[in-house]
């Protein structure tokens, strides 16, 4: 690993009834969460290849234990998202360095496919700060149903030296979708948008 | 007889490689198990409420077998326990101190043995409020190096007539104890105190 990890943590989250209503079967939703020291927090550094070969490193680790986490094939999980929290001595561009260039083949790998575009989301924050995961449908960007969001956070990060990186996965979109649009079952899944 | 309607289900699970020290050679895991269940309870005052402990059995059973796989499936490689709850604000504080008991003794029942009484925290509390639930050794409670806490959560859970379940264990000591006391190899486990 390019980077030190302090902490690994996984989330599996599991809705059952939602408005009332028996959710059958349950949505599951797995985050895969890396808590790592930032090389570069506390100064400028222009080149940031380190971090971006973190990225590769914790895609494919983050999605396997997510995917690990729900006890599923990863073929079969349906959704996915990806985000990053930077601690105070960090810079945004240190999460687009772990997040955009090489973190989403490994996750893809995992997964089976991918065609869509894997939905992120970055900001800096100190200890404890909420992170919120865009999810998306992994084949089909337009997938009404999948758009959903899943709210994660350590206590005890992230330091100010360190990032917080996160990786979810699910076995289904909103519990109890009804607002039309594209569908899971009406996906094509080849341009990654419908 | 209540029947126990779960709206949600969390597991969270961390694998502690160092805080700021020396790497341990085994890393730290903790996890716990939270389950968002009506409060049959809540909005009215009600006498006899002891009767629910028992409906509440299997699913503290249920939580601690969780708990017990997400350590990796070992059950004498767990070291600490915890329990807890946050009752929704049409709830009081007693419905909470429903959990004391079939909580505990789901946990001895996952762990064969376990001497030490279970160390819990309860609070009434709206959506997103947060509990440290306390840690402490699951045969001594007087060993400093388990004495730890968790902090748990879920963002949309208590609603006001809900009560958010936790259970907690960890595989060890925290990362970098060292500040003496009784240790986990001086235990005699008669008393559940040393």
């Amino acid at each position: 690993m390019s980077v030190k990890i302090r902490k690994l943590l996984t989330f599996v989250d599991e809705t059952l009834v939602e408005g009332g209503r028996e959710v059958s079967p349950p949505v599951r939703r797995a985050a895969a969460l890396a808590v790592i020291e930032n090389p570069f927090a506390g100064r400028y550094e222009v080149d940031l290849t380190v971090l971006i070969e973190a990225g590769a490193e914790l895609g494919e680790l983050l999605s396997q234990r997510a995917v690990a986490a729900l006890g599923v094939p990863g073929e079969t999980c349906q959704s996915y998202g990806k985000a990053a929290l930077v601690g105070e001595n960090g810079e945004l561009e240190h999460a687009a360095a772990l997040l955009h260039p090489k973190m989403g083949t490994p996750v893809r790998k995992t997964l089976g496919k991918g065609a869509a575009l894997i939905p992120s989301s970055k900001k800096r924050g100190g200890i404890g700060a909420e992170l919120d995961i865009p999810l998306g449908h992994k084949d089909a960007a337009y997938v009404r149903s999948h758009f959903d969001g899943m709210q994660v956070s350590v206590p005890d990060a992230p330091r100010a030296n360190e990032i917080v990186v996160a990786v979810a996965v699910t076995t289904g979109g909103r519990p109890l979708p009804r607002v039309g649009g594209l569908k899971h079952e009406e996906a094509e899944g080849k341009d990654g948008l419908r | 007889m209540t029947e126990i309607r779960v709206r949600k289900r969390l597991l969270i699970v961390e694998d502690i490689f160092h805080e700021g020290g020396p790497i341990a050679a085994t890393p730290l895991k903790r996890a716990a198990a939270l389950a968002v269940i009506a409060n049959p309870f809540a909005g009215r005052y009600v006498e006899e409420i002891a009767y629910f402990m028992k409906e509440l059995e299997p699913l503290g059973l249920y939580m601690a077998n969780r708990l017990v796989a997400a350590l990796g499936g070992d059950p004498t490689k767990v070291e600490g326990y915890g329990k807890g709850a946050i009752v929704g604000s049409a709830g009081e504080l007693e419905h909470g101190a429903l959990w004391h008991v079939p909580g505990g003794y789901a946990m001895r029942g996952a762990l064969g043995e376990a001497k030490a009484i279970v160390a819990s925290a309860k609070k009434v509390g709206g959506p997103g409020a947060r509990l440290d639930v306390p840690i402490t050794h699951i045969n001594a409670s007087y060993v400093r190096s388990h004495f730890d806490a968790m902090e748990v959560g879920i963002n949309d859970s208590p609603r006001a007539d809900e009560i958010l379940l936790a259970l907690a264990m960890t595989t060890g000591a925290r990362v970098h104890a060292r500040v003496g006391g009784l240790k986990a190899s001086e235990v005699q486990g008669k008393d559940g105190l040393r």
